[in-house]
């Protein structure tokens, strides 16, 4: 206790708290921007802690991580090009309320959700850390694996037109995810003798090129914007107030999604790009208006986005608690902990615990900061961005994409990927396969792999290790969440036929 | 016509390329920013060790010097793109030993060939270390190595991607110690450590600094140092009877056309820098070895360890 107020003490200095919004603006600043990830700008900022205290140069650096999870709502919502893969939802959500003029709505979900969001992670971190970190050492190769089993039904869900389409697109997403270096093994994938393809499909230009390509595209195409021609002024009158009572009023989506951001974040190697979309779709199994999902459910940002912030405290459980890095920026956090003597484990929160609750404190306050800043900044990008006409707003977002898809590794490969697969993401959206599947194939497949090939080679004393797979504990209770995650959307999709004919054979009547 | 015409061509810009060449190899380099590119992702120990480079190296060069990741299938992406730069010394990679020897020698393309990469200066080391959990049965060496022979292939060793120094390091101590274990690659060396703390892997080679980082939650059981080191309280492989040590050595390296006083130039720089009193005591604190190899040491290196590697890969029949 006595830790916790020196360290809420240690907090309240003024250059801390310049710290923490500093950093929670230059992040949201940098996590805005497609190319420009978290774990780069953190890259970015390490020399800057060398020169400062400990306790300084982390609640810089957590700071900045929070706000940069946030930022990457911003474009996900506004142009669909998302910022992170922590974004990947939003942007399903997010764009459509643009497309129907209600992008002000999206951006106020979004800031709201990442508030709560994390705040519950920093709870989680500050109360739950050693019995969570050491829950998250039952997950071997295998739980990874039907994680990712686990993630790919959310296909199904997805899919409201065609089942069909929804596999097709899923496949071509794993099949994408397979060039390469294989993880094990080491053999080289479909690189088609292209030395630079032996990194594989690189995430962030390929998100740009699976979401914000084709936008752009049918921006050219009609050489105007469709939510000009919709009408939805009404909701965008509504003053922010009251579009954040609104969603207070529905609490139980925000605690969920928190709780599944959080709990998502300690597993090592899963992180924010997959508790989004796991949240996401939890959401929308438990909405009573599943209709809406894909056509702009505000639900939906507010799930994806709340459940990507509550990473970054549940991320830092694995790190703080037992020196292992539960997402990517997390590992530059662990680096400068090293870097400044400080041992992660038990101890840390016993020895060096007035540093270990600064800067849970200071995760807590950017979450909070992130409200005016996000409120004022993201409002006036979302008015600048509404306002531009659509013969402006199409080169821009080219040329952002251009230079995001660059940036993440100076590579020009990557460029081409990207327009690669955002022209053929453009033809499949024709014929009716979506870009979610894709993306989902895409994040989840390779470490599908990575748990399927992994679990057999830890298991070689077993006569078939195979078995591993249906025998473990944890992971029976993941195969039944798999079998939910199947056949639960497929009953809600002929209830909803039943009441469709219903509906139907009642107008018949009537006429 | 023609013909004379493409030559004109073709030798204007290598003229050009040669005159810059001669105007940096005649005292004047760098004249300007040195781009110091590591092709993993950030965060790792090459990138922690180049941001510990970083301010050293810009004061003794009298230029800024830009860290930036082209990270992709460990590494070589990012050494074939080296092999493609220009040589003109702005353009300065990381570069791991074992990885720049493996990833040519196993793969069927790996987009460059060892030699086609010039060694600068190699300056530091972390060896490999097997590791077990805390409350593991195994006390010493001598109890793994006679548990592996009771179960052959039963007992799973993880570690740090395939061909990486953690996995030659596990093929190289099964041969001589006559045993037979099942090496899992994880995706890097954090990755690998939660499924030895979870005991979904029986032992971990993994780096010296693990050791240190992780605590008493595990129990190092042989080093793979020449010497024992200062603070970690675990035997060398070769005090407990094998002639083992080895692991990732980091370097930086350039395109092989760079000329050889740039080359030199640098190698100094780095040279100098490995003398920078706040550096070693950072060095120290991260438990990385200080390694000295100046270019033609580190050719040795490489070539040594090539021969080292050719040897047990044919003996194990891994080389196609």
């Amino acid at each position: 206790m006595g830790d916790a107020l020196q360290g809420l003490v240690d907090l309240l200095s003024p250059l801390t708290l310049l710290l923490v919004l500093v950093g929670t603006v230059a992040g949201m600043a940098i996590g805005a921007m497609p190319g420009l990830s978290a774990t780069m700008g953190l890259a970015l900022l390490v020399p800057f802690t060398f020169a400062m205290d400990p306790g300084a140069g982390l609640v810089l650096l957590g700071a900045f991580y929070m706000g940069a999870i946030y930022g990457g709502s911003f474009t996900a919502i506004l142009v669909n090009a998302p910022g992170t893969p922590s974004s990947i939802a939003t942007a399903f959500e997010g764009y459509r309320m643009t497309k129907q003029g209600r992008s002000e709505e999206a951006i106020v979900a979004a800031t709201l959700g990442s508030v709560v969001g994390g705040l519950v992670g920093v709870l989680f971190l500050l109360f739950l850390a050693p019995p969570l970190a050491d829950f998250s050492l039952r997950f071997g190769p295998q739980e990874y694996f039907w994680v990712a089993i686990f993630g790919l039904t959310i296909i199904i869900g997805m899919s409201t037109g065609s089942v069909l389409k929804g596999l097709v697109g899923g496949a071509l997403g794993v099949l994408l995810g397979t060039v390469g270096i294989a993880p094990v093994g080491g053999d080289v994938r479909f690189t088609f003798g292209e030395p630079s393809l032996q990194g594989g499909v690189p995430l962030v230009p390929a998100l740009i090129g699976l979401f914000t390509v084709p936008e752009v595209l049918k921006l050219i195409a009609r050489r105007s914007r469709e939510f000009e021609v919709q009408p939805g002024a009404e909701a965008e009158s509504r003053h922010w107030t009251r579009m954040t009572t609104d969603l207070l009023r529905k609490p139980v989506n925000l605690v969920r999604s928190s709780v599944i951001g959080a709990l998502i974040g300690i597993l090592p190697g899963a992180g924010g790009s997959v508790a989004n979309l796991v949240a996401y779709n939890e959401a929308k199994r438990a909405s009573k208006e599943r209709h809406k999902y894909g056509h702009g459910a505000v639900e939906g940002v507010v799930a994806a986005e709340s459940a990507n912030n509550a990473t970054v405290g549940g991320g830092f459980i694995p790190t703080l608690t037992l020196g292992v890095p539960g997402t990517p920026p997390d590992a530059i956090v662990l680096g400068v902990l090293l870097l400044q003597g400080l041992r992660p484990g038990a101890d840390l929160f016993t020895q060096s615990g007035d540093l270990v609750y600064t800067f849970a404190f200071a995760l807590a306050l950017s979450a909070l900061m992130m409200a005016p800043v996000g409120l004022l900044a993201g409002r006036a990008l979302q008015r600048g961005v509404v306002l531009l006409p659509a013969r402006y707003l199409a080169p821009a977002i080219a040329v952002t994409s251009i230079v995001g898809a660059y940036a993440i590794r100076s590579s020009v490969i990557d460029v081409a990927i990207m327009v690669v697969l955002g022209v053929l993401a453009y033809f499949l959206g024709r014929v009716g396969v979506g870009v979610a599947p894709i993306v989902l194939g895409l994040v989840l497949g390779p470490i599908a792999e990575r748990g399927l090939v992994q679990g057999l080679l830890v298991s070689t004393d077993h006569a078939l290790p195979w078995l591993t797979f249906f025998t473990r504990p944890l992971s029976i209770v993941l195969i039944l969440m798999c079998v939910a995650g199947i056949v639960w959307p497929m009953i809600q999709n002929r209830k909803q036929a039943v009441v469709t004919e219903m509906v139907a054979e009642a107008e018949k009547d009537r006429a | 016509m023609i013909r004379q015409r493409a030559l004109a061509i073709a030798l204007v810009p290598a003229a050009v390329l040669g005159l810059a060449a001669c105007s940096g190899g005649g005292g004047e380099f760098p004249s300007k920013r040195i781009d110091y590119i590591l092709p993993f992702d950030p965060g790792g120990e090459s990138d922690i060790t180049a941001r510990l480079q970083q301010q050293p190296l810009e004061e003794v060069l009298g230029e800024s010097v830009s860290i930036s990741y082209k990270p992709g299938a460990g590494g070589a992406l990012g050494w074939s793109e080296l092999t493609r730069s220009r040589p003109d010394g702005y353009t300065v990679m990381g570069c791991n030993i074992p990885h720049i020897i493996l990833q040519p020698m196993l793969r069927d393309d790996a987009g460059y060939e060892t030699k086609a990469i010039k060694p600068v200066y190699f300056f530091q080391s972390t060896p490999n270390a097997l590791v077990v959990k805390a409350d593991s049965e195994f006390e010493t060496l001598e109890d793994f190595v006679a548990a592996a022979k009771e179960k052959p292939g039963g007992l799973s060793v993880g570690g740090s991607g395939d061909f990486s120094a953690n996995h030659i390091g596990t093929l190289q101590f099964a041969d001589a110690a006559g045993i037979e274990v099942s090496y899992t690659p994880f995706d890097g060396t954090g990755a690998a450590v939660p499924a030895l703390l979870g005991g979904h892997v029986d032992a971990l080679m993994t780096y010296t600094p693990q050791i240190d980082a992780l605590g008493d939650q595990v129990r190092p059981l042989a080093i793979m140092a020449e010497e024992p080191m200062e603070g970690v309280d675990a035997p060398t492989f070769a005090e407990e009877g094998y002639d083992l040590a080895d692991g990732a050595y980091r370097g930086v390296c350039v395109q092989e056309d760079t000329p050889q006083e740039i080359v030199d130039t640098l190698a100094e720089s780095f040279a100098a820098v490995n003398e920078d009193p706040a550096l070693v005591e950072d060095f120290k604190a991260q438990a990385f070895n200080l390694e000295n190899y100046d270019p033609a040491q580190s050719l040795e290196l490489i070539d040594a360890r090539t021969q080292e590697y050719t040897a047990l890969l044919d003996k194990l029949g891994m080389l196609g």
